[in-house]
């Protein structure tokens, strides 16, 4: 037991706390004008923030090496891994436990503090107060420290040790010292390459959102009311770029991971950060508004304080356990709720006060725009984003309203919406409509308003293209090729006029993106979001609108005739070898197949013996890769015994033929996931997975016992099946059992021949360890027919061999087969919001550093 | 009249349409003495039940059933709600997964002759976060 590493790592949290605090009054002093030691308290602030960072990455360096040493002896390694655990999923760790996930965002606002202070000279001073306060807070969610006399526990540290987090397990009292052999294990859900990349992209869009933040404050605070703009401007983009990457990687991630159908649910924890996102987007439309004509600037402050109200709102939602039933993912409550709610009241009152002080000072310096100008047309489109966002907000925040109604001793009861897929959708389908054609018109307002016959002189060809390219659909008959379910005719008008706007908004944006490019790349970057925004709208629209059941089951008996149309027939049940129609497919359910280490397909898990270690199997059969033995008969292989992928053959008319394998990932602990398999084409993509988790072969209702004595070549029927006794053979060697000198293993060897004529060898063994007198049957069992055989003993007198069978149902599985038109769409449209706010972002910062230079950042 | 002045009242005037329409659209936790009431008085809105599995003194659950292979969108079983009260529920999808271990379920759908009709089954299983059994 090492207690020295922890105690190191809490010493470090608690440094980190208070240096923070010493920087963020460090910089308050060195903020402070006409004093004469602002250059001492700048210097001792950076100092503090240096000590701050350092032990910073020492808490971060502390928890991966207990958890990299498999240390048990501390909780956070205990439950979030185990022994088996690859390096790169260690990472997981970090944010699987909240403890960790707090330590992420402190990690990336150290990595963020030391570029401000690079980039800055006037600013830091004042920027960094804010922002080591804000550090601070965070700092003290992981202090966990218990106030004497008081009894609050203040944060919760992950260094705490398994006897203190559960000192009533029995154990300790037996054992005091005593350490747990394996950890908890990883959420197998956690264990995906995207989950390695998105909570941390997600947490440094987080971090970023207080960057432009702490600018508009210190902006209120030192009377810099409108030149705050310029330095937070690029920030404000970076941070769109990245947490509006963060929340599609986690849209990815559940579209491949997940098996509830799509890439966005509506869950309160996806919510939660796409409502600061929007914010964020509006606010940066208002600071790049006032940039360019002295416009919206009270506006532009209160959306960018807003942004980052809203990031320490969503933590709140998600991490104090208000959530409760209405989220199936949002994390425990670690009785931090009470510390959470209070950082989000200190941060609003602090900004309110600023602001109002600050609110007489923000003249506009034009009184009314003019309904020909581009900041007019940009205000509506941020209004509409505002209530995009708020929409979302209101419905999400209503466990909030219960607990609040609840303190007055009202039971609110509110549930979240029972379909919240067309609730949220309809709305913002809505919002999305106007937003796309504000984007297309808005951006036409270039240099200089215009006049109502220029405006037309530039709108007639976009408007007209469009409306060319959305008939052309609607003929075509794109938005009629679902076959499913009436799709409403009200709902129907809604996505043609969506398709109609997105589409203008992508002709007229290509049209400015023409103009543009001749004169300088670099302002492309509003075109190139635009549209590609304009195409995610499009994506979505076919992807979810139009995603089509592929998998109707139309063989299945129907249990109840009165619920007739409450039934549905989403499920196909698949026997293994036997093909089931589906639309213009054919189904075959081939088997279990393993992933073996060192071979890059799947293994039949027909082909393997398990071994004592669940982690390691014996290799039956040769494994060929392009008619090369890679690995041979009898080899040891490492496994990953919680994943089992089914391979089901997807055979078309034409006769091509492409395989997926769904997977279902088996923790005994943690339960169970199921995860689809994914075929891409052009147009749409084909999504699987399977809908009920099959049974072990343990788990099934096998038959009583039946036992046979028969002699060779003797025929005997199993569960309607021919089996013929062939021949015996005697092995001395068999995969995975210790043969002594003179111990042997009788192997008997039995066809059964299948419905199709199709035969099974299926040989069991009997294992003779001579010099102990003693002897163990090797059952072999073919799950496809359900069939298990063992030989118990061998007559001599009479030539006959003894067998045992059992019988159950043949394997099967049931498959959900879901076709996704148009969302390649989607994906290349993300990829343009994130160019194009990249470029942007470069662009801006070009700007704010060739000031600087001038000397000329207060300008 | 100021253009300014009716945007502010347009995004007011959105703003209260929101409020009410998620009034209107958040649905109810109730009970199913509740869920029967609301059917029979003609509300087809689909409510939440929290609840739990009903075990006999063996340890099994009580009238839970799921025959794919007869079909294999059809399960139903027992649940006990808050008032505890047990009620037979149909639900026209495979079972779900890991569904004994949960602790706690959230069924969304309404009562209908005599049963309740799941669209959408949540479930609790604390376990998948925190787990407080520890192997030796």
């Amino acid at each position: 037991m090492n207690l020295l590493i922890g105690d190191y790592g809490h010493l470090c949290v608690i440094i980190s706390f208070f240096a923070a605090l010493l920087a963020s009054y460090g910089y308050f002093e060195a903020a402070k004008e006409n004093q004469l030691n602002n250059k001492s308290w700048l210097v001792f602030s950076r100092i503090a923030f240096a000590i701050h960072a350092l032990s910073v990455f020492g808490i971060v360096a502390t928890l991966f090496a207990i958890i990299y040493t498999h240390r048990y002896e501390y909780h956070y390694a205990w439950s979030h891994s185990s022994n088996h655990l690859p390096v790169y999923y260690m990472i997981s760790c970090f944010w699987e436990g909240q403890e960790g996930s707090f330590l992420l965002w402190i990690f990336w606002h150290a990595i963020l503090g030391i570029i401000l202070i690079k980039v800055n000279n006037k600013w830091e001073a004042p920027v960094m107060s804010i922002f080591m306060l804000v550090q601070a807070f965070l700092a003290s969610m992981i202090i966990g420290v218990v106030i004497p006399y008081l009894n609050t526990k203040i944060g919760s540290s992950p260094f705490i040790l398994m006897k203190e987090s559960m000192p009533d397990l029995p154990v300790f009292q037996m054992r005091p010292d005593f350490i747990a052999e394996d950890g908890n294990g990883l959420n197998p859900l956690l264990q995906n390459y995207w989950m390695v990349i998105h909570p941390p992209t997600l947490f440094l869009g987080f971090a970023l959102t207080i960057v432009p933040f702490a600018y508009c404050m210190a902006g209120m605070w030192k009377g810099w009311t409108k030149e705050w703009i310029r330095p937070a401007l690029p920030w404000a983009l970076l941070g769109g770029v990245v947490l509006g990457t963060g929340i599609m990687m986690g849209a990815y991630w559940a579209y491949e991971t997940l098996n509830f159908g799509g890439y966005w649910n509506w869950d309160p924890v996806e919510n939660a950060v796409y409502i600061p996102w929007l914010i964020l987007i509006a606010a940066i439309h208002l600071m790049i508004s006032y940039k360019n004509s002295g416009t919206a600037l009270r506006a532009a402050v209160i959306m960018v304080t807003l942004a980052f109200l809203l990031v320490l709102y969503a933590t709140f939602l998600t991490r104090s356990g208000v959530l409760g039933n209405s989220s199936v993912h949002s994390f425990t409550d670690l009785g931090l709720s009470g510390q959470l709610g209070l950082y989000l009241i200190t941060f609003t009152v602090l900004a309110a006060i600023l602001i109002i002080r600050a609110w007489s000072s923000m003249e506009d310096t034009q009184k009314e725009s003019s309904v020909y100008s581009r900041e007019f047309w940009m205000f509506i489109g941020v209004a509409f984003l505002s209530l995009a966002s708020f929409q979302v907000l209101i419905m999400t925040s209503m466990p909030v309203f219960n607990m609040i109604a609840g303190w007055f001793g009202i039971d609110l009861a509110a549930a979240p919406p029972s379909s919240p897929e067309t609730f949220y959708s309809y709305w913002q389908m809505g919002f999305a409509f106007f937003i796309a054609i504000l984007s297309g018109m808005g951006q036409f307002f270039w240099w200089k308003k215009i006049d109502s016959k220029q405006l037309w002189d530039a709108l007639y060809l976009p408007i007209i293209l469009s409306l060319c390219f959305t008939t052309l659909i609607i003929l075509l008959g794109v938005l009629d090729a679902y076959k499913g379910e009436e799709i409403n005719m009200y709902v129907k008008i809604g996505y043609i006029l969506l398709i109609a706007a997105s589409l203008f908004s992508i002709f007229s944006n290509i049209m400015i993106f023409v103009k543009v490019i001749k004169n300088n790349y670099r302002l492309t970057g509003g075109a190139i979001a635009h549209i590609g925004m304009a195409m995610m709208f499009i994506g979505i629209l076919f992807s979810a609108g139009y995603s089509k059941i592929v998998s109707l089951n139309t063989t299945g008996l129907l249990y109840s005739k009165e619920f007739s149309e409450d039934v549905n027939r989403d499920n196909l049940l698949l026997f293994r070898d036997t093909p089931e129609k589906m639309k213009d497919l054919q189904l075959v359910y081939k088997g279990q197949r393993i992933e073996v280490k060192g071979y890059g397909g799947y293994v039949n898990k027909d082909w393997i013996f398990p071994t004592e270690d669940p982690y390691k199997v014996i290799l039956r059969k040769d494994i060929k890769e392009k008619e090369v033995v890679v690995f041979h008969k009898g080899d040891t292989l490492e496994t990953n015994p919680e994943n089992t992928f089914y391979e089901v053959a997807y055979i078309k008319e034409t006769g091509d033929t492409f395989k997926l394998f769904p997977r279902i990932q088996q923790n005994p602990k943690m339960g169970s996931v199921v995860s689809p398999d994914i075929k891409h084409f052009a147009t749409r993509d084909l999504y699987s997975h399977l809908s009920a988790i099959p049974l072990n072969p343990d788990e099934r209702d096998w038959s009583p016992v039946e036992t046979y004595s028969i002699k060779l070549n003797d025929t005997i029927f199993i569960n309607d099946y021919v089996c013929v006794f062939k021949h015996v053979d005697v092995l001395h060697a068999v995969p995975g059992v210790n043969l002594g000198e003179n111990d042997f293993s009788i192997v008997a060897h039995l066809m059964l021949l299948g419905e199709n004529g199709q035969a099974y060898p299926i040989h069991p063994n009997l294992v003779i360890l001579a010099d102990q007198g003693a002897s163990g049957a090797i059952p072999e069992m073919n799950e496809e027919l359900g069939v298990k055989i063992s030989l118990e003993k061998v007559k001599p007198e009479s030539d006959e061999f003894v067998f045992s069978v059992q019988t159950c149902q043949k394997d099967y599985i049931i498959i959900k087969a879901i076709e996704k038109p148009g969302i390649n769409i989607l994906w290349i449209g993300t990829l343009m919001v994130i160019i194009g706010l990249a470029m942007a972002m470069f662009r801006r910062y070009r700007e704010f550093v060739a000031m600087r230079d001038k000397g000329q950042e207060i300008a | 009249m100021k253009a300014s002045y009716i945007i502010l009242l347009v995004v007011i005037a959105v703003a209260v349409a929101i409020i009410f329409s998620s009034t209107g659209s958040a649905s109810e936790y109730v009970d199913f003495a509740q869920a029967e009431k609301l059917a029979q008085e003609g509300d087809n809105e689909m409510v939440h039940v929290v609840g739990s599995l009903v075990k006999d003194a063996s340890g099994q659950y009580v009238g839970m059933s799921y025959n794919p292979g007869i079909d294999p969108n059809h399960f139903e079983f027992i649940l006990k709600d808050t008032k505890g009260r047990e009620q037979k529920v149909l639900y026209f999808q495979p079972k779900p997964q890991d569904f004994e271990k949960a602790e706690q379920i959230v069924i969304i759908g309404h009562a209908k002759a005599g049963v309740f009709v799941a669209n959408k089954i949540l479930m609790k299983c604390p376990s998948k976060y925190e787990d407080k059994e520890i192997k030796i």
